[in-house]
Formats: C-alpha cells, sequence, structure tokens
C-alpha cells in the first residue's frame, strides 16, 4: 500500500497522480492523504522523481474537472479522481467523462458542480467594507468576510482581480485569505471574523434600496430562501429587516386595495404632451 | 429632501419594472486601467427580497414626476404620491458605492417623462455618460428608452448601455388607448426596429475589426448588446394567445433578448379607470413556460394556443397540456427520436435533453439513467420508450390522462361561523406559496 500525500491544490495532486500513473500503480494500491503539516511517522515509501517518459495523455476536460473536484472537502475525492484517472489511461476508456451513466463520471461532476455554485456564491455574497482611503492618491482599501463551503479562495478571487483592479481589497475567511494590492494576489493563511468590521456606513442606504425595491402583494418567501442558503444570511445586512418585512406585507396590501380610486386629473399645460395627443388623433398614414 | 429618502421613494417607484438580468454583456473589466468594474460573465444575484425576486442592480427611477397618465402605473401624473428627483451626480455616487461593496451588477435606470422625451432622455444619458467617461465604469448598464425620443438620443443612449429597453406595456393599440393614453404602438416598434438596426450594425463593425491585421488607432464602435421589454399581464383583457403573439413577433422581427410578463399588481395609488385584483401569478408563471417553449423547444404559437384555447391552462404546463392534445405524436423513443422530438415530451428540458443525446451514442438508455437526470418520472412515463418501458396499453388514449397530471384538491373545512373572505384574503391565498 502507498501513502500520498496531498494538500487542496490541484497542483499538488497532479504531481502525485503523474508520477503513481507513470509507474503504472492501480487506484486501490493508494493510500491518499491529507497533507496536515506533521511528518508523517512511517516511512513514506521514496517518491524519487523518476526521469520523464512518455507524455501521458488525458481529455481536455480532464483537468478542469480536477481543479474543482480537488477544491471539495470529501476525503475520497483523491482516490476516485485518480481512478477515473487511470481508468481514462491504462484503463482505455477513452470517453469515461461523456457517460454520465458511469458512477465515477457522476461522482466526480458532482463534486465539481457543487464547488462551481460555491464559487458562484462567493461572487455573489462576499461584501466588502470600506476601512481607508488614501488622502493623496484616494486609492480605497476594502476588506471582506467570508464563509465558503469549500477550499476555493484561489479559484474564487480572480474574477474580483478582474473586477475591483484598481481598489486594495481583502478578502478574509476562515481557511485562507486573500489580498490584492493592485499589482499581486498573495494568499495567507485563514483569519477569524473579529479582523472585520461588523458594518459599513453603506449598510443603512442598502437595507433602504432592499425594503423599497420589494413587492408585498408578490409574497413567495420559499424562493427567496431557496436561492440563498441559510449560512450566507448572517453575513447579509438585509438580513436584519427580512421579518418585519413579511410580517408587514398583509397591511400594505390591505391598505392598497382600501385606498379609494383617483380621479383623472386634467392634462397639464405642456406642449410636447399636446403634440402627442394631437398626433394620435390625425388618421395613420398608409 | 435627503438621499436616504429621496432612494426609497425612487427605488419603490422603480419595482414594477421586472428585468433584472446582468448577462450577456460585452467581455469588459478594469485590469490595467484605472476604473471599476467587470461584466461578460453570467448575471449574478447579490441578494434576494421575500417576493422571491432576485437583487441584481441598482433598479431606480431618476424622477418619478411623469407627464403621463398610464393608469396601471404609480407614478401617473394623477397619482397623489410624493414626488422626487435624484441629481445625476446623486445616481453616480451610489451606483459606484454599492458597486464598489460588491452589491450589485450595475444600474438600471429609468425614469417619468418630465416637460418632454428629449428633455428626460438627456437626463438619463447623462448619468450614463458620467459614470462611463468620468469614472470609467466598466460594470453593467441597463437603460430604459423613451420610444417618443428622438433617435440620435436613443443612439446615444444605446453607446453607454449594456441592455437597452422600450417597454411594450400593453400588446395592443386599442388597450394603450384605453390605460395609456400616451403611447403608441406604431412608434414604440419604429424605436425598436432602429436599436435592433443598430445592435447589428455595431456588431457587425466590432467583428470586422477584430479581423482587420493592422488595427487602426480608432477603437471600434460600442453599443448595447441586447433589448428587451416588458409586457404587463392581467391589466387589459387580451387573451394569452393575443399577448404571446405579439411576443413572438416581437422575437422575429426585432430580434428581442428577453419579453418580460409582469403581472399587474395592486399599486398604493389606484386608478379609477383601472380597479385594483390579485395579481395573476400563475398566468404570469405559465407565460414564461410557454415564452420558454417558443424560444428553446421549437413551438410555434399556434400550436401553444389554438384558436379554440386562447388562453393557457393554469393548472399545467403548457408543454404537457399540448402534449395531452397531440397524442398522436407519443410514445417518443427516446433512444432513437430526433432532438427536436425530445424537447417535445413532457417532463424532460433542453439540458436534458443534450444529456440524453450524448449518453445514448455509448449506451441504451434506461428509467434509472433519468432517474439520475432527476427528470420526473410520473410526468414522463406515459410519453416515452426507453430501452427497460414502455407505456402501459392504454394509458395515453385514457380520458383520465390530464386529471393524473393535477395537483390533489386539499380538503376544505367548512365554516360557517367565519366571516365571508375579503378581497385582501382572496389576494393572499392567491399569492400565497405557489
Amino acid at each position: 500500500m502507498i501513502t500520498a500525500i496531498v494538500d487542496h491544490t490541484v497542483h499538488s495532486w497532479r504531481l502525485k497522480a503523474r508520477e503513481l500513473l507513470r509507474r503504472g500503480i492501480p487506484p486501490e494500491k493508494i493510500d491518499w492523504c491529507a497533507e496536515n503539516g506533521e511528518k508523517s511517522l512511517l516511512p513514506a515509501e521514496e517518491m524519487s522523481s523518476v526521469s520523464p517518459s512518455r507524455e501521458i495523455k488525458v481529455p481536455a476536460d480532464f483537468l478542469p474537472l480536477a481543479t474543482s473536484v480537488c477544491a471539495h472537502t470529501d476525503p475520497r475525492r483523491w482516490a476516485i479522481l485518480y481512478r477515473l484517472l487511470y481508468r481514462l489511461t491504462h484503463g482505455g476508456e477513452k470517453h469515461l467523462l461523456k457517460m454520465p451513466s458511469d458512477p465515477d463520471t457522476r461522482q466526480c461532476q458532482m463534486w465539481a458542480k457543487a464547488v462551481g455554485r460555491d464559487i458562484h456564491k462567493m461572487h455573489a455574497f462576499v461584501r466588502f467594507r470600506l476601512i481607508h482611503v488614501d488622502e493623496s492618491t484616494g486609492k480605497e482599501e476594502f476588506i471582506a468576510w467570508f464563509e465558503p463551503t469549500y477550499r476555493i479562495v484561489r479559484l474564487g478571487t480572480p474574477f474580483f482581480v478582474k473586477r475591483f483592479a484598481n481598489m486594495d481589497w481583502s478578502i478574509l475567511t476562515p481557511d485562507e485569505c486573500a489580498h490584492w494590492n493592485g499589482k499581486h494576489l498573495t494568499f495567507l493563511p485563514g483569519a477569524n471574523r473579529h479582523q472585520v468590521p461588523d458594518s459599513d456606513a453603506h449598510d443603512d442606504l442598502w437595507r433602504t434600496y432592499y425594503r423599497s425595491i420589494f413587492n408585498p402583494a408578490r409574497l413567495k418567501v420559499k424562493a427567496m430562501q431557496s436561492e440563498i442558503p441559510q449560512k450566507y444570511w448572517k453575513n447579509l445586512p438585509e438580513a436584519s429587516i427580512i421579518s418585519e418585512l413579511i410580517a408587514g406585507s398583509k397591511n400594505r396590501v390591505d391598505e392598497m386595495l382600501e385606498t379609494p380610486e383617483r380621479p383623472v386629473k386634467p392634462m397639464p399645460n405642456n406642449a410636447y404632451l399636446r403634440s402627442l395627443h394631437t398626433k394620435e388623433k390625425s388618421p395613420e398614414t398608409p | 429632501m435627503n438621499l436616504d429618502r429621496k432612494l426609497q421613494i425612487l427605488a419603490d417607484a422603480a419595482k414594477y419594472d421586472a428585468s433584472c438580468a446582468s448577462s450577456g454583456a460585452a467581455k469588459k473589466d478594469s485590469r490595467g486601467g484605472k476604473g471599476v468594474g467587470s461584466t461578460g460573465g453570467a448575471g449574478i444575484c447579490h441578494s434576494y427580497t421575500p417576493d422571491g425576486r432576485c437583487i441584481s442592480l441598482l433598479k431606480v427611477l431618476l424622477t418619478n414626476v411623469c407627464l403621463y397618465d398610464c393608469h396601471y402605473c404609480i407614478n401617473r401624473r394623477s397619482s397623489n404620491v410624493q414626488r422626487a428627483l435624484f441629481t445625476p451626480d446623486e445616481v453616480v455616487k451610489l451606483t459606484l458605492d454599492f458597486y464598489k461593496r460588491n452589491y450589485i451588477e450595475g444600474l438600471f435606470l429609468s425614469s417619468g417623462i418630465v416637460r418632454s422625451a428629449d428633455y428626460t432622455m438627456e437626463l438619463v444619458i447623462e448619468v450614463a455618460r458620467r459614470l462611463r467617461e468620468e469614472h470609467h465604469f466598466r460594470g453593467y448598464i441597463h437603460l430604459k428608452t423613451i420610444p417618443e425620443a428622438s433617435p440620435e438620443l436613443i443612439e446615444k443612449a444605446g453607446r453607454y448601455a449594456d441592455r437597452i429597453s422600450i417597454n411594450i406595456e400593453l400588446p395592443t393599440q386599442a388597450s394603450l388607448d384605453r390605460f395609456a393614453p400616451e403611447k403608441n404602438l406604431a412608434n414604440t416598434q419604429g424605436a425598436m426596429g432602429g436599436i435592433r438596426t443598430r445592435i447589428d450594425e455595431v456588431a457587425d463593425a466590432r467583428k470586422e475589426f477584430r479581423q482587420i491585421q493592422n488595427r487602426p488607432r480608432v477603437k471600434p464602435p460600442t453599443f448595447a448588446t441586447s433589448q428587451s421589454t416588458q409586457m404587463i399581464v392581467g391589466a387589459d383583457d387580451s387573451s394569452d394567445s393575443v399577448v404571446l403573439g405579439r411576443a413572438d413577433e416581437l422575437y422575429r422581427d426585432y430580434k428581442l433578448k428577453r419579453v418580460y410578463y409582469s403581472g399587474f399588481s395592486p399599486i398604493p395609488e389606484p386608478s379609477v379607470i383601472l380597479p385594483l385584483k390579485a395579481p395573476p401569478l400563475i398566468r404570469e408563471h405559465r407565460l414564461y413556460q410557454a415564452d420558454w417553449l417558443l424560444r428553446f423547444y421549437g413551438f410555434d404559437v399556434k400550436e401553444l394556443l389554438p384558436k379554440e384555447n386562447p388562453n393557457l391552462d393554469l393548472e399545467i404546463d403548457p408543454k404537457l397540456s399540448w402534449a395531452i392534445r397531440n397524442r398522436q405524436f407519443f410514445p417518443v423513443d427516446i433512444n432513437r427520436a430526433p432532438q427536436e422530438m425530445l424537447w417535445r415530451i413532457p417532463g424532460i428540458g433542453v439540458r436534458n435533453v443534450s444529456r440524453i443525446l450524448a449518453a445514448r451514442r455509448y449506451v441504451n438508455l434506461k428509467l434509472t439513467d433519468l432517474l439520475r437526470m432527476r427528470v420526473s418520472l410520473k410526468k414522463v412515463l406515459p410519453f416515452i420508450i426507453a430501452a427497460d418501458h414502455t407505456p402501459s396499453f392504454g394509458l395515453l388514449e385514457s380520458d383520465q390522462l390530464r386529471t393524473q397530471f393535477l395537483a390533489k384538491p386539499k380538503q376544505l373545512e367548512l365554516d360557517f361561523s367565519a366571516p365571508a373572505p375579503t378581497n385582501a384574503d382572496q389576494i393572499i391565498t392567491l399569492n400565497g406559496q405557489l
């Protein structure tokens, strides 16, 4: 039994997997372990770098799939990913990734999909707070606290680099933190939420907007709850007013229904308005 | 009036415009420059309100003062709603402040008509111009356009926006005459035609520009990548056939990206011309389903709404309704039928049709494969043949085929001591958890 130790990046898994594949080690002979910073007490089998032989060809789809799967947290992922890789290469099942009926393909695709959803939620729910404006350059500095489900900080932050390239910002999560200073994106170990200010002067304006854009005659609480999973609510400033909005809807709709209907007011003295009405009254030209 | 109060009035005024898309824009970002923002991927919903709708953009009116008197609208001149007006800088600042905090994908800006169509358009355009040219904003901008404005102004608006739209509001001129006396269908269609032409021209020019070897210093023209519109449903007496017929025509003639259907909803300032009623949410939902069938499933309006059925079935979805009325096409063999027929199977969407087509090259598909694709077997079984299934004899011929798909009726307790249900009760029961 060979022990393979990897961290959560696809890079680490890929190096090990390439080695093992070159040596032709079948999936059932490998024990995949997470790197936990401690040196293992047992001597791991020597993973010396063998001189590169022929290139191993995998379908183009495989690497993006592996990148996503490695960011997941299920402990079985490395083993199943390797089994998929082994079957694609040594096993000769070249079309494996196109067969959603295959259990290994299906499992990896589901993991990748969950990671993809988590990345999308990160892009949606990271909320920055302004902490500093440089008086001379006007450069603004922002910070955010976020709690992703999977190890997606490195996968999700390039989006913010493209969008906020000219602001300095940091995204702090329990696992890992990302910092952008206008030139480089750096990653540091995880932080805790007290390092990020609780609120921002803009929260009140946002709540005003949130309250005003909501239509009380169309209450659909289940739809709202299914789109924003429970875990994200505690970090969104609008969460505090939702129950009052729901509770008040019926009264607001009742009030609308009880309001007496307004009569039509006469047309004001406006040349543009008059021109619209005279145009309509004339017969249509063929 | 302070900013918070203005925001309250002018966001409240904008909520009846259903459009919330932030996708489909040309790819741009703020690397290597001095601005902020990016577009070009899928749209992102940054929050959701208790009406189930997503918040993707800052959606406001520049002002809710309006010369027009459209009777479904809270901002019409006969309404007593409190009026407010943003300065362009106030809108710019709100947009940038929310955007930098990642609360929004961009701005959706509309306005009541003040002084004249051109005067109003110029104010709206000024906001977009400041965002793009002074602040180098590369996020999403959706501008609403007034069809009566001059074509030059409409073109200028398109230069700064990713999406531009004009609301047709009602499907016939007769309805407009009654409920929106200043609006004209021919004007609106003329403006949409002009926008479509411009969208196509710029798309071609940009394509050519990309292919030129020695690029001149001149940049290619910019313009919105798409236009959309909205129709109000349930305010006038137009049938679904009329509404969808108009939508179909607009998609074909003006290449609209989307038609939005907005169920007429109670407003705080009702008009004597248009009494309030419960919003027709189920009807709106069926219209969206039918709209999808027209655009992605190869259906024709006449197939969904033949002369004898001018309105969509509220109790079952339009595809199932069509299938029950056209049983001669079924059962469909999922392992052999062409894509166009697979699209017509109730309960199987376009994505699953693609999956079926991909998978059946290697394997004969069984019911377990459909289950894995999360297809509702109950819906699909009478209509398909799979490797391990054919529908039982007589199932398709049965008179009861439609009834087995209806939601089970709830057993109601009759309470003769309770007061009669009020209008409000009816609204709550109709718009409660659907």
